[in-house]
């Protein structure tokens, strides 16, 4: 060939310039218009059903304002409207358990494909020869959907606390209380944002969608109960409150609650604890383990907290995976 | 320059050596063909090339000393794996400005009009593309990144004869345009004669053969003459390949000199490039031919990433 001795043409570029950001953030936002959708429609669905149920539980709520609950005779009126509200407070307590399931299924199913479809489609070797090099790549794909989803899971567990706040005005409903407590505040988006970074780990590890999406939702589903079982109850030092009239304090999280008898002795029998709540009888003292409600934002602060440092670890090692993931 | 230079270069995957003990060089300018059977390390070799994975041993620097995987080697090297992977889900002007997006260079009126007169639908998806087409896709988004190499692993394998006469007429266009250098693998030998004009023949993960198209013809002939004085031949000459019959050997020789005599008794035919490749093919511990010099005798800096 003649061209053995021509010199290679200067070309613009050929310095270490990066490929600005920008265009990669563009690059990550096309691939996810697909599934951005999806997500969006999904939780557009679940907002809807939120805010309908909300406004018809309000209006229950505001029927249940002129009655004194704690008055030992109630009004047909206000018997009616107690009944009805009751009703919602199931429909309530239904929606908070599959609110529970959202943070996983939106944070799992957004974060595992990242990667994992790359890897599986053999898609990677496209991606990890372009200019603009595997680690800014990895990391536009990574940030782009986890501030997306992050911020969609902040916007949801605001409707849920404006849903749930009515029965929260209930003793037995403290934001609280573990089934709550990651569903209101900030702790929501948190846990959401790990599950995205849990699976986008998974994904670059399994190289498989559907298994990864498995492994990082068994992950999360740990994770939270280990943390609702023994990391959340030592955020801070638990109370202890002996009395006859359960926790001190307008809806704390009571984490243990036992009754003691004359003798020292702890009553097992739930028969006689239901006597003792009813009707308290000298001797017997009942002690609580809690946390005090005040301690509610400081706990949120709390997890919330480690939730990030953890997703930003678990973002940082699925970009080292990627650099040292050979083909 | 040499455009891909490795020295012991080896890729171990688990307990087995994929390629070992590679030291090479391609210079620049050259369409060059990696030829070998399945499984000698071609794949391993481009990999390794382009940056995909690390080496276990050895090093490899691309387009005159920089490391593989090295920015300035990802921005002036296009790649092309095997089977050319594309988002399937994109269509093809989706697929034309994601590659824009993820380079410094991309000639987006180059790779409209090259579409254009592929007869590829822009607004098609990528997944729905005939093989033949997502193949032209492929190539065309790695040439309109204008790179100073252009790297090919198996491009022809699923191509039907029409579809590869065509991909690699658009490869040649494009070396011959801006004196892109071309590494390409492939174990379809018909092909790379037409286009090739330098030879890396690879078996069992180790290099055994390099050089110039032209060098390896004008050195290697087909010598026929009586079977009873094949042995003795053998002695006198370098023989790659022996094929006997009844009364007549046919020895595939390699000569120092192009103009070596031809022994009394015997016939001297040249070779074509296929011939030399399945003779090397055939005998895996054939003599190597050594490559040209590397250009850098200190030790290149070990490939960090």
């Amino acid at each position: 060939m003649t061209i053995l001795n021509a010199p290679a043409p200067s070309r613009p570029g050929t310095s270490t310039r990066p490929v600005p950001w920008r265009r990669l953030a563009w690059v990550s936002w096309r691939q996810y218009r697909f599934s951005a959708a999806g997500a969006a429609v999904f939780l557009g669905v679940v907002a809807a059903y939120l805010l309908i149920v909300g406004l018809r539980v309000r209006s229950g709520y505001a029927s249940l304002g002129s009655c004194h609950l704690t008055e030992s005779h109630i009004s047909q009126t206000c018997t009616t409207a107690l009944m009805l509200f009751g009703g919602y407070h199931v429909w309530g307590e239904t929606t908070a358990a599959f609110m529970l399931a959202v943070p996983v299924l939106v944070g799992v199913f957004a974060g595992a494909p990242v990667l994992g479809r790359e890897l599986e489609a053999g898609t990677f070797r496209f991606a990890w020869t372009q200019g603009a090099g595997r680690t800014r790549w990895t990391l536009a794909r990574l940030a782009v959907p986890a501030v997306a989803v992050t911020a969609a899971a902040a916007a949801l567990s605001q409707l849920f606390g404006w849903f749930y706040y009515p029965f929260f005005a209930f003793p037995a409903d403290s934001a609280f209380a573990p089934q709550y407590f990651e569903l209101t505040g900030i702790a929501f988006a948190a846990w959401t944002l790990a599950a995205f970074a849990i699976g986008g780990l998974a994904g670059v590890l399994v190289r498989k969608v559907v298994p990864a999406i498995a492994a990082a939702m068994a992950a999360w589903a740990g994770l939270l109960l280990v943390t609702i079982l023994y990391l959340r109850p030592h955020y801070e030092a638990a109370l202890t409150a002996h009395g006859s009239g359960g926790a001190p304090g307008k809806s704390p999280w009571v984490i243990h609650q036992w009754w003691v008898g004359p003798n020292g002795q702890a009553i097992t029998s739930e028969n006689k604890i239901i006597q003792l709540i009813n009707r308290p009888q000298r001797g017997y003292t009942q002690w609580t383990i809690y946390q005090p409600e005040a301690r509610y934002w400081h706990f949120q602060f709390i997890e919330a907290g480690w939730l990030l440092v953890l997703s930003l670890l678990l973002i940082a090692g699925t970009i080292w995976v990627v650099r040292r993931r050979a083909a | 320059m040499n455009v891909i230079e490795t020295s012991a270069l080896g890729r171990r995957y688990g307990s087995t050596w994929a390629l070992r003990d590679c030291t090479m060089a391609i210079p620049v300018g050259h369409v060059a063909a990696l030829v070998g059977p399945n499984g000698a390390g071609k794949t391993t070799f481009l990999n390794l090339a382009v940056g995909l994975s690390a080496p276990t041993a050895g090093t490899v620097t691309v387009l005159g000393g920089e490391p593989a995987g090295s920015p300035a080697a990802l921005d002036g090297i296009a790649f092309v794996a095997q089977d050319a992977p594309l988002y399937k889900n994109l269509s093809a002007a989706d697929m034309l400005r994601l590659t824009s997006s993820l380079n410094l260079r991309f000639d987006n009126d180059y790779a409209r009009e090259r579409l254009g007169e592929l007869g590829i639908p822009l607004k098609r998806k990528a997944g729905k593309l005939s093989g033949g087409q997502q193949a032209q896709l492929a190539l065309t988004l790695a040439l309109a990144r204008r790179p100073r190499l252009l790297v090919l692993d198996e491009p022809l394998a699923n191509l039907d004869p029409l579809a590869r006469h065509d991909f690699m007429a658009t490869v040649m266009a494009a070396a011959a345009e801006d004196g892109m250098s071309v590494v390409l693998s492939s174990h379809v030998l018909t092909e790379l004669e037409r286009v090739a004009d330098y030879l890396i023949l690879v078996s069992g993960g180790r290099v055994q053969v390099a050089g110039e198209v032209d060098d390896l013809l004008a050195t290697h002939r087909v010598l026929t003459g009586p079977a009873a004085e094949a042995d003795l031949m053998g002695q006198q000459q370098a023989v790659v390949h022996a094929r006997r019959a009844e009364a007549q050997a046919h020895l595939l020789v390699r000569t120092s000199t192009p103009g070596d005599p031809v022994p009394p008794g015997w016939e001297s035919h040249p070779v074509s490039l296929e011939e030399v490749v399945l003779a090397y093919l055939r005998q895996p511990g054939a003599a190597t031919l050594p490559g040209p010099a590397r250009t850098r005798t200190s030790e290149p800096t070990e490939v960090s990433r």
